[in-house]
């Protein structure tokens, strides 16, 4: 005997503020059927309020996705982040709901600061006048200590960074997803809601990448989210020595923009891979600012452009 | 007047787990939705527990893949350990099991794509790679590869439950463990399942930049805090090898000394490094078996040097 999830057996979770919630038949066997059903979360959000509020001053809000990890979502968000900051006049914010490995406060190289809090919320942290950071980072006692949380005590601090942080008003803020389709995509889209203005979908060439970001996109478009477009990281490698270039993530399959074609959302560019991306991620630098006149430095600035051109 | 947001909601002390005596009790639980389930619930251990113990006894090493960071290698690193424990003795039987439930690479990586799983009276049959290699993946159960796997933690932890009790593997040597980045939701269950099943350890993957090791040295943490002993570490796409000229070039520069470095920090096995080789990103995208077809690559190679530590450090932990 054949076993498949069919849709009916293995429909997604309808959400836990949805009326089917607990009633729908992918509840079945949920342990927290029970909870659910009672309609206690069906109740009207008090905080959604609040977040409504926090969120109406500024413009736009941005989520980074992938579906595949480690293609490079808090480089790019980080590197955007500063591409679009370099203009004094625009206000800039980031912030990191990868709860279990929270890497921008070393992206943005401001390891060891710490969040304070006023009577009008928690303070983002700065980086320079116009660009402003939140993660989980910057409330553990040391960089190395885990968070080993399940799915509902993650999606109560991405609730808090919603609704307690005062980012004042911002032209952009940019949110940076972990991989997956999971706990804190289903809540920053569920609490966030209208407000998204939409995603950037980062991938890299390889047929093994392109299988988790169609999955993104399909998540994407199963929720409404308006998607910005799709980026192809690490796309192509100039050898320092030789200058002759080489795929280090062979495509078997066309690639990002081929992929994306094919899912009728937009190519936003490519970015190749230079090992001093890494070492700027590494450091908590700026690589526009560093090395403004290389190839990938303009490929980050033809990327900030096509979002702020959304 | 500002103050500090030192500990704004008991961040970052841990859920004790559905079935600790503490469930729903401790203060970590207040705010969870799951709260009021937990601490009226049975505080008896989840009968799952002893049902993976028993379909588990026939397997003789249980290894977890981990790394804390995404996309460092973790399925290519398990398929190729797989492959190379596999091909190295034909009479040892070896299987993957990929608990990655939202993003499952497995059988691609393993040229298993299109596959379907069985069911008989013993339970789901895995899916047959060679004579001596199977995987069983959430992968096999999608109606498309392109479909989302939209679930909250519950239910992936039903279903990595439900793959280690219910997939009828029979008697392995090696039994390796894909999972997703992160020290969420799937960690804690398949620590939770498995600790009366006699967990060998753990690999840690890694790549050799400092934004990597981060994670790395957090899912070590991790590993001690739960118990699971660390096999080694094993540092991915750590230097290329230029196809044209043969130079080598840093692409994920070790800003912090890579992952030997913080093995010695921590005191960890350090089981050695893979170079990045496109050649094997692409058969591993294809599926195909890069071990006999590429005997030749510095991967293979290096591969077959970890392999030789894993299995020494496998075999001579103590009962």
């Amino acid at each position: 005997m054949y076993l498949k999830l069919t849709r009916r057996k293995f429909l997604d979770c309808p959400g836990t503020n949805s009326e089917d919630a607990g009633k729908s038949e992918a509840c079945q066997g949920c342990p927290n059927q029970g909870i659910c059903s009672t309609g206690i979360p069906v109740a009207p959000d008090s905080d959604m309020e609040a977040i409504r509020e926090r969120m109406s001053t500024i413009k736009n809000k941005i989520i980074i996705l992938s579906g595949k990890g480690g293609v490079g979502k808090s480089t790019v968000s980080t590197q955007l982040a500063f591409t679009l900051s370099r203009d004094k006049n625009i206000e800039v914010g980031l912030l990191d709901i990868d709860i279990c490995g929270p890497s921008i406060p070393l992206t943005l190289g401001l390891q060891g600061e710490q969040v304070h809090c006023s009577g009008s919320g928690w303070q983002p942290v700065f980086v320079s006048e116009n660009l402003c950071a939140m993660s989980i980072g910057f409330l553990l006692p040391r960089a190395d200590e885990p968070v080993i949380w399940r799915g509902p005590k993650k999606n109560g601090l991405i609730r808090q960074f919603l609704r307690e942080v005062e980012w004042g008003s911002l032209e952009y803020l940019l949110i940076d997803a972990p991989p997956g389709t999971s706990d804190e995509h289903l809540s920053i889209v569920q609490l966030l809601k209208e407000d998204l203005t939409g995603a950037v979908v980062v991938a890299t060439p390889q047929s093994i990448s392109l299988l988790d970001v169609r999955k993104e996109i399909n998540f994407c478009k199963k929720v409404g989210l308006p998607l910005i477009g799709v980026v192809e990281n690490m796309s192509g490698f100039v050898c320092q020595h030789c200058k002759k270039s080489s795929e280090l993530f062979t495509s078997s399959e066309g690639g990002a923009e081929r992929m994306a074609s094919a899912m009728g959302c937009p190519f936003l560019g490519r970015i190749s891979v230079d090992p001093r991306v890494g070492r700027c991620t590494d450091s908590g630098l700026s690589y526009v600012d560093a090395y403004e006149d290389q190839p990938v430095a303009v490929q980050f600035l033809s990327l900030a452009k096509s979002i702020s051109f959304f | 007047m500002a103050s500090t947001v030192e500990n704004p909601t008991n961040i970052p002390e841990h859920c004790p787990g559905t079935d600790s005596a503490n469930a729903g009790k401790a203060s970590a639980c207040a705010g969870c939705p799951n709260q009021q389930i937990c601490a009226s619930g049975p505080a008896g251990p989840d009968p799952g527990i002893q049902l993976v113990k028993e379909r588990l006894e026939q397997v003789r090493n249980k290894v977890l893949v981990l790394s804390g960071k995404g996309g460092v290698g973790k399925s290519t690193v398990t398929a190729m350990l797989s492959r190379s424990l596999a091909a190295r003795d034909k009479d040892s039987n070896v299987a993957v099991l990929d608990i990655d439930i939202c993003g499952p690479s497995q059988p691609r990586v393993m040229g298993v794509l299109n596959e379907q799983v069985h069911q008989s009276g013993s339970g789901w049959s895995p899916v047959y790679v060679d004579d001596n290699l199977s995987v069983m993946s959430i992968g096999f159960l999608l109606s498309s590869p392109d479909d989302a796997v939209i679930w909250r933690g519950p239910k992936k932890n039903g279903m990595i439950r439900q793959f280690l009790s219910e997939v009828d593997w029979g008697n392995l040597d090696y039994l390796l463990m894909d999972t997703p980045p992160g020290t969420s939701d799937e960690h804690l269950s398949a620590s939770t399942y498995l600790s009366q099943a006699g967990l060998t350890g753990a690999v840690i993957v890694t790549t050799p930049q400092e934004v990597a090791l981060l994670d790395v040295r957090k899912e070590i943490d991790f590993c001690k805090k739960v118990k699971i002993r660390v096999l080694g570490v094993v540092e991915n796409m750590s230097i290329f090898v230029c196809p044209c000229c043969k130079r080598l070039s840093e692409i994920f520069p070790a800003t912090t000394g890579g992952a030997k470095k913080m093995c010695e920090e921590l005191n960890v096995p350090f089981l050695g490094s893979l170079p990045l080789d496109p050649t094997v990103a692409r058969y591993c995208d294809e599926g195909k078996d890069f071990i006999s077809e590429l005997p030749n690559s510095p991967v293979v190679q290096a591969l077959g040097e970890i392999v030789k530590k894993l299995v020494t450090v496998c075999e001579s932990r103590e009962e």
